[in-house]
């Protein structure tokens, strides 16, 4: 059967445009997905890093502030729940496993709070250099943890949505119909404010 | 080139209004991003509160640095955050910049706020462990604020850059030769580029076969350089030591450094 060339310029058109819309779609499913678990990797180690903050924080605490006992077991406590909850790449497409993860990282987050809150009320502990670094640490790494909240909430949108629109979705439901959407990161009230470190 | 004559073939007036629409469209969506000031050199004083012979010294200190190590340092002053805080504002500002070396992200903004008398040091993910978060707070509490509250900003970010650098270049580890000419790292031999190469040798041999394509392509073509004429040119990555333009070198943050305020 021969082809005019009219004919063939029609098709290489559709073929062309057909690329350039779908982007070489077969890659973009796996190489969002992978980002997305990239930047779920970065948010624990971030929420890692505060984690392994804590202990210094508390003993030098307690150097000062022996009294505050509930506020102090309170810290400890919350802490040894975050760090037992670890959210396999492999778990994201569970909305209540990642809810779990932030529930008990929001815990953490209020029995610090109180005890910077606690912390005001001594001079002493306030001036302590060991404290004040430790101090600067904790800012930085909410921030962190606030920064990589972020990228990774930015890429489970790229990766749902690619997941959900044209021409994503032929792909999704071809040959990725085991890829589910991944949870977002429900927003608790105070969930951008870190605690404020301020004095 | 054949006059007056219609690219019925392709549905042709339906996909050129297609693609004007698509690329209006992209124009006006990145408008609506934070109105962040052009990266027209290593100092950029939106606020105009630096002195311009301080300027002039801290962006010759600046150029030193980075002709030495690589690591992209900019001082940023802007008239308002626009509502937000300036950590998300800092770490936006850092990445529309791209400041810093693609693959070792090393760059470091230091960014004042005088409207709303906050100060932040940003370091990209690479200089985390050396210019740590203590360490920019320290920097910010010493160097910093004691002379932004006596209101000599000029002194408070000279003094402030020289301990930055200070701190850098203590760390024998950032002293890299980098080469005097930057190339581009990205080497994509995967099937991706093959693809594109095949559809580019397909656009090329349409153009010069049909009169039809060709009208449509160049009609394109021109609507979406118009219509993106307009919107924000800055921050292409890769840049050249010495002379000329400064640009960011693809280098992103974290959110490490530390802020302050006065």
């Amino acid at each position: 059967m021969t082809v005019s060339f009219a004919q063939f310029r029609n098709i290489a058109i559709a073929v062309f445009m057909g690329l350039t819309i779908a982007g070489c779609g077969y890659n973009t499913i796996p190489t969002l997905e992978e980002q997305a678990k990239a930047k779920w990797g970065d948010v624990q180690n971030n929420y890692q890093r505060r984690a392994d903050l804590i202990p210094n924080l508390v003993a030098t605490v307690q150097g000062y502030a022996k009294q505050e006992r509930e506020v102090l077991t309170a810290v400890i406590e919350a802490r040894a729940k975050a760090t037992q909850i670890k959210v396999d790449v492999s778990q994201l497409t569970d909305p209540e496993k990642v809810k779990q993860f932030q529930d008990a990282q929001n815990q953490l987050s209020g029995a610090l709070g109180r005890l910077i809150a606690v912390s005001e009320n001594y001079p002493d502990l306030k001036s302590n250099q060991n404290f004040l670094a430790l101090q600067s640490q904790l800012e930085g790494t909410e921030n962190r943890i606030a920064v990589a909240r972020r990228d990774y909430i930015e890429a489970v949108r790229l990766y749902n949505t690619e997941l959900r629109t044209f021409p994503g979705i032929l792909w999704a439901n071809t040959f990725f119909r085991g890829n589910k959407p991944m949870a977002e990161f429900t927003a608790s009230a105070n969930a951008d404010k870190p605690p404020q470190v301020k004095f | 080139m054949t006059a007056g004559r219609t690219p019925s073939t392709v549905g042709g007036r339906g996909a050129y209004l297609a693609v004007t629409i698509v690329a209006l469209l992209f124009a006006i969506a990145t408008s609506f991003a934070l109105n962040f000031p052009a990266l027209s050199g290593r100092v950029v004083d939106q606020a105009n509160i630096i002195q311009p012979a301080t300027r002039s010294a801290i962006e010759e200190k600046l150029a030193e640095l980075e002709a030495k190590s690589g690591i992209q340092i900019a001082v940023a002053t802007v008239g308002s955050l626009e509502g937000q805080d300036i950590e998300p504002y800092a770490n936006e500002l850092f990445r529309n910049w791209k400041l810093g070396e693609k693959t070792k992200n090393n760059g470091v903004l230091l960014l004042i706020a005088p409207n709303e008398r906050r100060v932040r040091i940003e370091v990209g993910y690479g200089l985390e462990g050396t210019l740590t978060d203590a360490l920019s707070k320290v920097i910010i509490a010493n160097a910093i604020t004691p002379r932004f509250k006596a209101g000599d900003f000029s002194g408070g970010i000279s003094r402030g850059v020289d301990d930055i650098i200070t701190v850098l270049t203590t760390d024998s580890s950032e002293w890299e030769k980098r080469p005097s000419l930057r190339l581009d790292n990205q080497q994509t031999t995967d099937p991706a580029s093959w693809l594109l190469l095949a559809a580019f040798i397909v656009l090329v041999s349409l153009l010069i076969a049909s009169p039809t394509f060709r009208w449509l392509f160049l009609n394109t073509v021109l609507n979406i350089l118009v219509s993106s004429g307009g919107s924000s040119g800055g921050g292409y990555s890769g840049g050249f030591s010495g002379g000329g333009g400064f640009s960011g070198g693809g280098g992103s943050s974290g959110g490490g450094g530390a802020s302050g305020s006065w």
